[in-house]
């Protein structure tokens, strides 16, 4: 689950810095869709980083139902278990993936597949500036989209050290550093992807 | 002071059980926590009742034996201390407090806030020992970086109470087992059986019915000896590495 959570946050880098593209011009993003359409490394790579989300999905449950056996049963505990954790989220991780493999689905669906899906199935893909355009004039949408990234952004601020911890990347001194960065790539996360629908919705790009 | 105490009550580990309401009352604020049980149980001896089952030992936060879910918390509202270090002066008067035993699949209840703890047994007789042949070398002939030492020392505070799997939302074990393998594995006399150690706990932890880590910190905040989650980290890495060596 760590090496899976630690791949995708690779992607989340690449998809975001690829996302900037919108914020300076249409030829510009035009030019980066067009390279991720044909370049080969980067169709080896889409079905590669799909195991990476489902290798992280089938695995969470997996941990999720051995978890839940764990805990007991014969007894009806009255007072909710109180102890402090280092942050909501952290107890909260696949309540969060759940939200975000929710609004994942609408993403793929909006975007995805009215763009790179048809240039593998051989259709005709829209144009995808105009598309982007089109979806974050949408207010209903870029808000949806932002509880989406603000999700994200607690998954990732667990995430992002928990995963080190899980392989034995940290120690005493490491560990404060990690939760700190953390909380460092997580924001970047959420403001970068929230920079373009912000934008397109406040009319200064597109 | 005076409480309303809402206790579990289990006859065994079998019998369904529930939860029972006492009222005590002229109970001094230095009175620790075990003494105010104390007191309950001497009054429901005289009237016929029967007392409250609960574990005890040292009463002076060594032993790890004492337990109890404290309003939610194990070892009670208190940071660093075990059961028996809690003083009724942490609770205002007139207080209602809920008294249950520790909460993990793998502690089943033995008798009202006894629990079965020999999972714990079971996981140290893996592997958290040290095999030695021959007679003793002088201690003073290995020499031990100060660092190591202390990190060693700090992993061996943990008293194997259980407070780490109870206040796990997953009943993991893994601070548990992480200050064990820790302890040793930063020790000269531990590295030979390192990589076994931490492949056997790691995997009678998991055969026993423990869930798996996910570092919500839960153990740390609740460990009355504050071992640290970074042990955790240690714990993985041994582990990882013995895996990959095999
Ligand atoms: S690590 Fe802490 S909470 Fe867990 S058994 Fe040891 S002393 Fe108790
Ligand atoms: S009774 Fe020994 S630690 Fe509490």
């Amino acid at each position: 689950m760590s090496l899976s959570g630690l791949f995708l946050l690779i992607f989340l880098a690449l998809h975001l810095a690829l996302n900037f593209a919108a914020l300076f011009s249409r030829e510009l993003y035009e030019s980066v869709c067009e390279f991720m359409d044909t370049n080969l490394l980067v169709q080896i790579m889409v079905p590669v980083l799909a195991a990476g989300f489902i290798i992280h999905i089938l695995f969470s449950m997996f941990v999720e139902f051995k978890n839940w056996t764990a805990r007991p049963r014969a007894i009806a505990y009255r007072v909710p278990n109180k102890s402090k954790a280092l942050g909501w989220e952290s107890k909260y991780m696949f309540v969060l993936g759940v939200i975000i493999v929710g609004f994942l689905v609408l993403h793929l669906v909006n975007f995805w597949a009215k763009m790179q899906l048809q240039h593998f199935i051989g259709g005709e893909p829209e144009n995808a500036y105009d598309l982007l355009i089109a979806l974050f004039k949408n207010p209903y949408y870029c808000a949806a989209y932002i509880v989406w990234f603000a999700a994200l952004y607690f998954h990732v601020s667990h995430g992002f050290w928990s995963a080190f911890q899980s392989i034995g990347v940290s120690n005493s001194k490491w560990l404060p550093r990690l939760q700190f960065l953390a909380k460092i790539y997580a924001a970047v996360i959420f403001l970068g992807f929230s920079a373009v629908p912000l934008c397109v919705l406040s009319g200064l790009c597109g | 002071m005076k409480f309303t105490l809402k206790v579990w009550r289990q006859k065994n580990a079998k019998a369904k059980g529930r939860f029972e309401t006492y009222r005590i009352d002229g109970i001094s604020p230095d009175t620790s926590f075990l003494e105010m049980l104390d007191i309950l149980n001497n009054n429901l001896i005289r009237e016929g009742k029967e007392p409250i089952a609960f574990d005890h030992d040292c009463r002076e936060g060594i032993c790890g034996i004492c337990s109890l879910y404290i309003n939610g918390r194990p070892h009670g509202p208190d940071d660093e201390i075990t059961t028996c270090q809690l003083h009724c002066r942490k609770f205002k008067d007139g207080d209602v407090i809920t008294v249950e035993p520790w909460r993990s699949a793998a502690f089943p209840v033995v008798k009202d806030l006894v629990v079965d703890r020999n999972a714990f047994d079971k996981i140290l007789q893996a592997g958290g020992f040290i095999s030695t042949t021959g007679i003793a070398p002088d201690a003073n002939l290995i020499q031990i970086p100060k660092a190591d030492a202390e990190e060693a020392m700090d992993a061996s505070a943990c008293i194997g109470c259980g407070a780490c799997v109870a206040a796990c939302k997953n009943g993991s074990a893994m601070l548990f087992v992480a200050a064990r393998v820790s302890a040793l594995a930063k020790l000269p006399q531990g590295r030979p059986e390192a990589a076994r150690r931490a492949k056997a706990m790691v995997a009678k932890m998991d055969e026993l019915g423990f869930g798996a880590c996910s570092n919500t910190g839960a153990c740390e905040a609740e460990c009355p000896k504050g071992v640290s989650i970074a042990h955790i980290a240690r714990l993985n890495r041994e582990f990882l590495l013995a895996k990959i060596q095999d």
